[in-house]
């Protein structure tokens, strides 16, 4: 495991769940969950669970946000707080 | 300092497990939007899984594929320990799948809430179940 990777992408990852959960646009807040998943993917593919990579780039990162964006078009983009 | 420093980064991937679990905790209690409740639920099932991935990490292991599987050789020795263990990565590769199953299902859920009430904010939503 490269420990220098690993720490830049978990520092990353923890700015993409905080800006997930607090950027006011739901839109951009799915967004910002596909990207936190796909450096999950990172993180995964760098401790050695190949496969397991593999699942969270097709199914987290595709899937899921697929999923959101079509949720949010389906109500609404605007979020009160 | 310096013992500080190689403590925190020694153990980081389960400090930011305790954050990334902290992060979604927070967002399902205290965000009034069902979205962002469900966005919370989704990085709390991840942090979850990154726990469990962490503890399948080994020093100087490679991925657990045997090099020499077939022919001759397959009836070699393995020694474990040149391997990161396997286990805990196909338990979570079952979690990914269910989790984005529940997303799903989840979000389905709060489209019909917004079809039926014309909103996503809890907070309004309880104000005209308790006016009917």
């Amino acid at each position: 495991m490269n420990w220098q990777i690993d720490l830049i992408t978990l520092l990353l990852v923890i700015i993409c769940g905080i800006g997930a959960i607090s950027v006011k646009d739901l839109l951009g807040a799915s967004i910002l969950l596909g990207a936190y998943s796909f450096l999950m993917c990172v993180l995964w593919a760098v401790m050695g669970a190949v496969d397991v990579a593999f699942t969270e780039a097709t199914v987290g990162a595709g899937v899921s946000t697929v999923i959101c964006v079509a949720a949010v078009f389906q109500t609404t983009r605007r979020a009160k707080n | 300092m310096g013992e500080i420093l190689d403590f925190i980064i020694a153990k980081s991937n389960y400090w930011s497990y305790v954050v990334l679990m902290m992060i979604g905790l927070y967002a399902m209690i205290s965000r009034q939007n069902y979205v962002r409740k469900i966005i919370g639920m989704s990085i709390f099932q991840t942090a979850v899984i990154l726990f469990y991935v962490s503890t399948a990490v080994k020093e100087k292991a490679v991925i657990p594929i045997i090099a020499h599987g077939h022919g001759e050789e397959a009836n070699a020795a393995i020694e474990a320990s040149q391997y990161i263990n396997p286990l805990p990565h196909v338990l979570m590769l079952t979690a990914i799948v269910v989790g984005v199953a529940t997303l799903g299902v989840a979000l389905s859920l709060a489209i019909r809430v917004y079809q039926k009430y014309g909103t996503l904010e809890e907070n309004e939503i309880n104000d005209m179940i308790r006016e009917q």
